[in-house]
C-alpha cells in the first residue's frame, strides 16, 4: 500500500513535470518525482541510497536545473496547447517502448514470487566496497569531479579576463 | 534517583503507549514523541524570540522588549496574536499555489531535522543507521523552500534575495559537510546515537568529547561559522538583510507566512546547533565526570541555549559581510581549512594516544590556519599586521 502510494506520487510528478507550461513549475514538480524515488528506496531499506537521492537530486541537480532555467530567462508561459499533430506517432512509440519494457521485466527474475535472501547492507559495507572492491571506480570518479571543477573555474576566469 | 529523572520521560512515553493494542503502540509512542518535539522547540523558539530581542537591545546599550508581561518576557504572545490577525496580503502577479507552499515545506524540512537528534540517553526519534545523512539531505530541501518562496512573489528583489540565499547556502554546504565528515571518521559511523556514544567517556574528571581535539576544536569552529552561514543568521544575512535588500526572499509575505517563516529560520538554526553539539560538544553528556547526575537532556538544552546565546551575541557585534566576501570566505578558506582538517584527523587517528599526535596535530591546525588566514587577506605576506584607525 506504502508502495503504490509513493509510485503514484512519481508517476504524478513526472507526468505534471511533463506537462505543466510553465518550467519553473515543471521543475518543482520533477522535485517531487525524486522525493517519490526517494521514497521508495528508503522502502526497499537502502538507507544510504535513499538519503543520497535527496540530498544530491533534490538538493543539487534541481537547483542547477533552477538556475539553468533562471539564467536562459525562458520562463514565458508556453500558450500553445499541448497537442501536436503527430500524436499518433507519439502514442504508437510510447506504446512500443511500453511493450518493450514490460517484456523485459516479465522476463528477468524480478517478477518471479520467489524471494531471494536480501543481503543486510549497512553502510560501513558500502564504505567497505567502495575502498577496497571498487577503489578504481572511486578514483576514476574523483578524477572526473576534479576536472570538472578545474574546468569550470577557468571558463569562469576566462570570462572575466575576457571582459576586461 | 538519577537514572529515574534522567528516563522520565522515556518511561512516561511507555506507560502511555501501554495503554493502546498492541498493534498501534509503536506509532502511538512516535506520535508522542513527535508532539513532545514539537510542543518544546516551538517554546523554544517563542523564549528564543523574546531573548534575542532582549540581547540585542543590551548589546546596542538600550533595553529590549519591555511592555508586555515582566522584563517583557510575554512578547512572544503579543507577536503571535499579531502575526495570526494581520492582513494575509499575497501579490496579484505571485504564484498562488507556489507562494502558500514555500512557507509550508520550509517548516517542516526545519522539523524533520530533530528527528535524527539525541536529545537525552535513549532519546532519540529514529535511531537511523545514516543519520547525519539525513540530515544534510533534509537541510537540502530546505533550499528548494527558499528558492520557491523568492520565485514565486514575482519581485525582483526577492528573486534576487533568493538566488543569493542558495548561492551562499550550498557555498557553506561544503565546509559545513566535510567538517562533519571528520567527526564521522573519527567515530566510524553515521548514526547519531552511535557518535555521541563514542564522546561519553571520560578520562579522569575530563570528557572525551571531539571538540577537545585539535582537528575538532577547528571542525567545531568550521562547522559553527558554516551553520551560521546556513541558517541566514547575522553577519551571513544578506540574503535577508532590511538594510540590503528590503527583506529579501520573504518580501512580499505577511501575517502568519511571514511567522512561518520566521519559525522555520530559527528551527533550522536550532537543529543544525543541535547536530553541531552532538557531533563535537558530546551531545548529551556531562562535562565534567561528577556532574552526570543531573539528567542528559536538561545537559543537550544547556548546551543548545550556550550556543544560541553565541549566535545572539554574534549577530549583535559583527557587521554584515559582503556577498563576494562571503563566497571568497567559503571557498578559499573554510574549504581548504576543512580539507586540512581532514588530513588532521587522519593522522590523529592513526598515531598512538601520546603528546606527539597532540602537537602534530596542532601545529599542522595552526600553520594552516595562520596562512590561509594571511594568504587570503594580505596577499601572502606574513609580516606584521598594521592596524589604521580613524583618529
Amino acid at each position: 500500500m506504502l508502495f503504490t502510494t509513493f509510485a503514484i506520487v512519481t508517476v504524478a510528478g513526472a507526468v505534471a513535470a511533463m506537462s505543466f507550461r510553465h518550467l519553473v513549475h515543471s521543475v518543482l514538480s520533477l522535485i517531487v518525482a525524486f522525493a517519490g524515488l526517494a521514497a521508495i528506496y528508503l522502502l526497499l531499506g537502502a538507507q544510504f541510497v535513499g538519503l543520497a537521492q535527496v540530498l544530491i537530486y533534490i538538493g543539487a541537480v534541481a537547483i542547477l536545473v533552477v538556475f539553468a532555467i533562471l539564467l536562459t530567462r525562458n520562463t514565458r508561459e508556453i500558450q500553445r496547447s499541448i497537442a501536436v499533430s503527430s500524436w499518433r506517432q507519439s502514442v504508437a512509440v510510447v506504446f512500443a517502448v511500453f511493450g518493450v519494457l514490460a517484456w523485459a521485466i516479465y522476463g528477468s527474475g524480478a517478477i518471479s514470487h520467489v524471494m531471494r535472501p536480501q543481503p543486510e547492507v549497512a553502510i560501513q559495507q558500502i564504505g567497505d566496497a567502495l575502498i577496497l572492491r571498487f577503489a578504481l571506480p572511486l578514483e576514476i570518479i574523483g578524477l572526473l569531479l576534479t576536472v570538472a571543477l578545474i574546468g569550470a573555474v577557468t571558463i569562469a576566469m576566462q570570462e572575466k579576463k575576457e571582459k576586461r | 534517583m538519577g537514572e529515574t529523572a534522567d528516563q522520565i520521560f522515556v518511561t512516561l512515553q511507555h506507560s502511555i503507549a501501554g495503554y493502546a493494542p498492541a498493534g498501534l503502540r509503536p506509532v502511538l509512542s512516535t506520535m508522542l514523541a513527535v508532539i513532545a518535539i514539537l510542543g518544546v522547540f516551538a517554546l523554544l523558539f517563542a523564549m528564543t524570540t523574546v531573548l534575542e530581542r532582549k540581547g540585542l537591545g543590551r548589546i546596542q546599550n538600550r533595553y529590549g522588549p519591555n511592555r508586555v508581561g515582566p522584563f517583557g518576557l510575554l512578547q512572544p504572545i503579543a507577536d503571535g496574536i499579531k502575526s495570526l490577525t494581520k492582513e494575509d496580503i499575497v501579490p496579484q502577479a505571485a504564484d498562488k499555489a507556489v507562494h502558500l507552499l514555500a512557507p509550508i515545506s520550509l517548516v517542516l524540512a526545519a522539523f524533520t531535522l530533530f528527528a535524527v537528534l539525541p536529545l537525552g540517553r535513549n532519546m532519540v526519534l529514529v535511531n537511523l543507521d545514516a543519520g547525519v545523512l539525513f540530515f544534510f539531505a533534509v537541510s537540502s530541501v530546505m533550499e528548494v523552500a527558499i528558492f520557491m518562496a523568492g520565485w514565486s512573489s514575482r519581485n525582483k528583489y526577492s528573486l534576487l534575495g533568493a538566488m543569493r540565499a542558495i548561492a551562499q547556502m550550498i557555498s557553506y554546504e561544503v565546509p559545513l559537510i566535510l567538517a562533519s565528515v571528520t567527526v564521522i571518521m573519527a567515530a566510524g559511523s553515521l548514526s547519531t546515537v552511535e557518535i555521541v556514544a563514542r564522546q561519553s567517556g571520560y578520562s579522569g574528571i575530563l570528557p572525551h568529547w571531539f571538540v577537545f581535539t585539535p582537528w575538532g576544536f577547528a571542525g567545531f569552529f568550521l562547522f559553527m561559522v558554516a551553520a551560521t552561514a546556513e541558517s541566514n543568521r547575522s553577519p551571513f544575512d544578506l540574503p535577508e538583510g532590511e538594510s540590503e535588500i528590503i527583506a529579501g526572499y520573504f518580501t512580499e509575505y505577511s501575517g502568519f507566512k511571514f511567522a512561518l517563516f520566521f519559525l522555520g529560520e530559527y528551527i533550522g538554526m536550532f537543529a543544525i546547533s543541535g547536530l553541531g553539539i552532538t557531533l563535537f560538544l558530546g551531545g548529551w553528556s556531562a562535562p565534567l565526570s561528577f556532574l552526570t547526575w543531573i539528567p542528559s537532556y536538561l545537559w543537550f538544552f544547556a548546551k543548545l541555549l550556550a550556543v544560541i546565546a553565541m549566535f545572539i551575541w554574534i549577530r549583535g557585534t559583527l557587521p554584515r559581510l559582503r556577498m563576494d566576501q562571503l563566497m571568497n570566505f567559503a571557498w578559499r578558506f573554510m574549504l581548504p581549512m576543512a580539507l586540512i582538517n581532514l588530513v588532521t584527523a587522519g593522522i590523529w587517528h592513526f598515531f598512538e594516544h601520546g603528546v606527539l599526535r597532540w602537537i602534530v596535530c596542532s601545529v599542522v591546525v595552526v600553520v594552516s590556519y595562520v596562512l590561509l588566514g594571511r594568504g587570503l587577506t594580505q596577499g601572502w605576506k606574513l609580516e606584521r599586521r598594521i592596524y589604521r584607525f580613524a583618529e
